[in-house]
């Protein structure tokens, strides 16, 4: 990202007490005062066109080598309307309980973005207007993301809670009451058939219209960011599988390449193309399962058929190269496990095909298709401006006919010299959303195509000892080699201390993990971006007004990948 | 029916004669190639179970396809991926609503023991909650290794009787003791 154009001579005039605190990466830090930190993201936002809030976190400095002043600080992430600027602000927190100022008046995304910071670290948002756990559920106790929780502190859930505490309110915004107005409440969750996952949202119903929703989410909060606190980057790699396991191996390539970065290595090309070959195909792969799923709710049962069985032929493809057909963890800091096995030319091509004729098939069935399009089209639209303010990003960002995708914006991996086509849609609606995707695999075929041609011979890891393991045959034979293999393996590979924000084009979005490294082998904290975790805020919002059995369709159209959101 | 029966069936060899059985061999008989799943799919085991019921891997071929999204109309709960402790009430619930008898698969590792997730949140092992028949290795286990359980329920049936609930003394962490 870069930083040049940022005006820093009026953000400081605008808000007296700013500093700046360094750079992470290419991105400006401004340190902000508690009292100013609302002035500066209004500034932020309304002057300099940092529209979309795009990440809040929190660091929790208790047991840091070298500490600053305060124990917490809460980090802001802004990205600029043209996506190409990024920005972060960085608040020291005098008192959790006292808090900082809440960025909610400013951007729709900043609600759940804030109720995860106080769920994990106890920092209060004042005038934050639910401000209750998200993650973790009502009966929990303690903040497990402060250093000093153990990690395996577990607590007894012994029931759900209501949501009447955040649909009740909603239901009087819109005009109705819930006694005597005949609205009829209803549960779409947990355990739903058509949640894709644990995922709740209660609705009031007036008739079949959708008055007000709710969602609660952190069923599958499997406790990601701390459990990267106590491995080493490698170790970590089969964890980021399981955050969106439709793509795993998309979030291992993302994770290794924000720690390369860190590390300031440079991949050999053969690598690289490999990773573009694969989370394409990922991309694939994930887009596949989204519409399969979404096509059966809405009981086009065909079709399901006609997109799940390419991705079983993929899955054939991968585990002939990883051995698992799901959870890969192919890739390490610095490269992948191995080189690609020989034949995979042949394997990937049918795999393509068959894909290919699955879109085919489907579209032919669907494209035209009355029911289908009666179904979708102008079914809850999400204007751009509002896409952008609640942070969406990846195909459902770009429905919303907002032309910004990573791999245009800050090309990486060379996908700059690969000729492919960004889709974007009119409207949003949930048309759009799975239009968007059917036409993005496309696009992934072509970036396959070509990568494979290009495709350059060479090793597929750096040559450093200080990330890549030795050889086994210098590792059996030679003591440097045993000592190299075993320094690594236990205290894993060094990361210069420093924070850092890397950004990815993942399937459904952009995934960014901020990494804090105090320079040894396991990461300070790590923090997820996850696109789902965004969508899902907006989704009891955008269904308002709608049916039931549009909900239904919206949901599978956001592709809300559970492990992604609750991580 | 075997080939002998229908031979004699063919040839009315039967006539006006009655066949006797165990009634426990009747029932079984029929509950095995007719289990009903209900799918508590939370995590990447819930993509794997998709995968079973697509065309490739097919559960239909042992019996089990009529998958249900009431647990009501269920007798077969397949509990696929991580159980935080924030799901486990639900997951008391599902199964306490689900008519006997009743048999519980515990597909992958987190279900299993937590897997991998040894912290503040999961739970470590759905044994905790409800009783489990079948437990599947893997991080996801791969189809075959679900279709390998559902047999494993159907020789299970066999050994049992079949009007007996079964479980009654179970007692997991959210029962009250």
């Amino acid at each position: 990202m870069s930083s040049e154009t940022f005006d820093f001579e009026a953000f400081k005039r605008a808000a007296s007490s700013v500093e700046v605190a360094g750079k992470m990466g290419g991105m400006p830090v401004i340190r902000v005062d508690e009292t100013e930190l609302f002035r500066a993201a209004s500034f932020l936002k309304e002057r300099q066109r940092y529209t979309m809030l795009l990440e809040i976190t929190a660091v929790d400095w208790l047991t840091s080598p070298k500490p600053p002043s305060t124990r917490f600080e809460t980090l802001y992430l802004f990205r600029h309307e043209d996506f190409a600027r990024t920005v972060a602000l960085k608040v020291a927190v005098h008192d959790p309980e006292q808090g900082v100022d809440s960025l909610t008046p400013l951007f729709l995304s900043a609600d759940w973005l804030e109720r995860e910071v106080y769920d994990q670290y106890g920092i209060v948002f004042k005038n934050h207007p639910c401000l209750k756990r998200i993650l973790n559920h009502l009966q929990f106790e303690g903040y497990p993301l402060r250093k000093d929780y153990p990690i395996d502190r577990r607590h007894l859930c012994t029931e759900t809670q209501d949501m009447m505490d955040e649909l009740g309110p909603l239901i009087e915004t819109e005009g109705y009451d819930l006694a005597n107005d005949n609205l009829m409440v209803l549960n779409l969750g947990p355990s739903h058939p058509a949640s894709h996952g644990t995922i709740r949202t209660i609705v009031a119903l007036d008739g079949e219209r959708i008055v007000a929703g709710a969602s609660e989410i952190g069923y599958l909060h499997r406790g990601f960011e701390k459990s990267c606190e106590t491995h080493t980057y490698n170790q970590i790699i089969p964890y980021t599988d399981r955050l969106n396991y439709c793509s795993a191996l998309m979030n291992n390539i993302a994770f290794a390449k924000t720690v390369e970065e860190m590390l300031d290595i440079q991949l050999p090309d053969r690598a690289i193309f490999i990773r573009v070959v694969l989370a394409e195909l990922s991309r694939i792969i994930d887009h596949l399962v989204c519409l399969a799923a979404g096509l059966l709710d809405m009981g086009a049962q065909t079709n399901y058929w006609y997109l799940f069985n390419p991705r079983n032929d993929a899955y054939d493809f991968l585990s002939k190269l990883t051995g698992a057909r799901l959870t890969n963890s192919f890739m390490r800091i610095g490269g992948m496990t191995h080189d690609l096995y020989e034949g995979w030319r042949e394997d990937l091509d049918d795999v393509l095909k068959k894909v290919r004729q699955g879109i085919d098939e489907t579209l032919r069935m669907v494209a035209k298709n009355r029911i289908f399009n009666e179904r979708v089209q102008e079914i809850s639209p999400v204007s751009a401006e509002d896409a952008v303010s609640w942070g969406f990003t990846g195909p459902n960002l770009r429905a919303s006919g907002v032309p910004y995708d990573l791999r245009f914006a800050d090309p990486y991996y060379y996908y700059d010299t690969f000729d492919f086509d960004m889709v974007v849609g009119s409207v949003g609606d949930t048309h759009d959303r799975m239009m968007v995707r059917f036409e993005e695999m496309l696009q992934s075929i072509r970036i396959i195509e070509q990568a494979v041609e290009r495709m350059p011979q060479g090793p597929v890891n750096v040559d450093d000892r200080a990330v890549t393991l030795p050889p086994k045959e210098e590792v059996y034979n030679t003591i440097e080699g045993t000592m190299n293999q075993f320094k690594l393996i236990f205290e894993g590979v060094k990361v210069p201390a420093g924070e850092y924000y890397g950004a990815f084009e993942a399937a459904n979005g952009e995934l960014g993990f901020y990494i804090v490294s105090d320079g040894s082998g396991t990461p300070y904290k790590v923090k997820v971006r996850a696109p789902s975790f965004l969508h899902m805020q907006a989704y009891p919002k955008i269904i308002v007004d709608y049916q039931v059995a549009d909900a239904i369709m919206t949901l599978g159209s956001l592709n809300i990948i559970a492990g992604e959101m609750d991580r | 029916m075997d080939l002998t029966t229908q031979k004699l069936l063919e040839q009315n060899m039967l006539g006006d004669s009655v066949i006797t059985t165990r009634i426990d061999a009747v029932i079984d008989w029929g509950r095995q190639s007719s289990l009903w799943p209900f799918v508590f799919g939370t995590a990447c085991c819930a993509i794997e179970f998709m995968a079973t019921a697509a065309s490739r891997y097919d559960i239909a071929r042992f019996g089990a396809e009529v998958l249900r999204f009431s647990p009501r109309h269920a007798d077969l709960l397949v509990v696929a991926g991580t159980v935080s402790m924030k799901q486990a009430p639900i997951l008391k619930q599902i199964y306490d609503q689900m008519p006997e008898p009743r048999w519980v698969i515990s597909m992958g590792a987190c279900a299993s023991s937590g897997g991998f997730y040894d912290n503040y949140t999961t739970l470590q092992g759905i044994d905790e909650i409800v009783p489990v028949d079948v437990y599947i290795a893997g991080c996801p286990p791969r189809p075959e290794a679900l279709l390998d359980a559902v047999v494993e329920i159907q020789k299970m049936l066999w050994k049992e009787p079949a009007l007996k609930p079964r479980r009654p003394d179970f007692k997991g962490i959210l029962d009250e003791q």
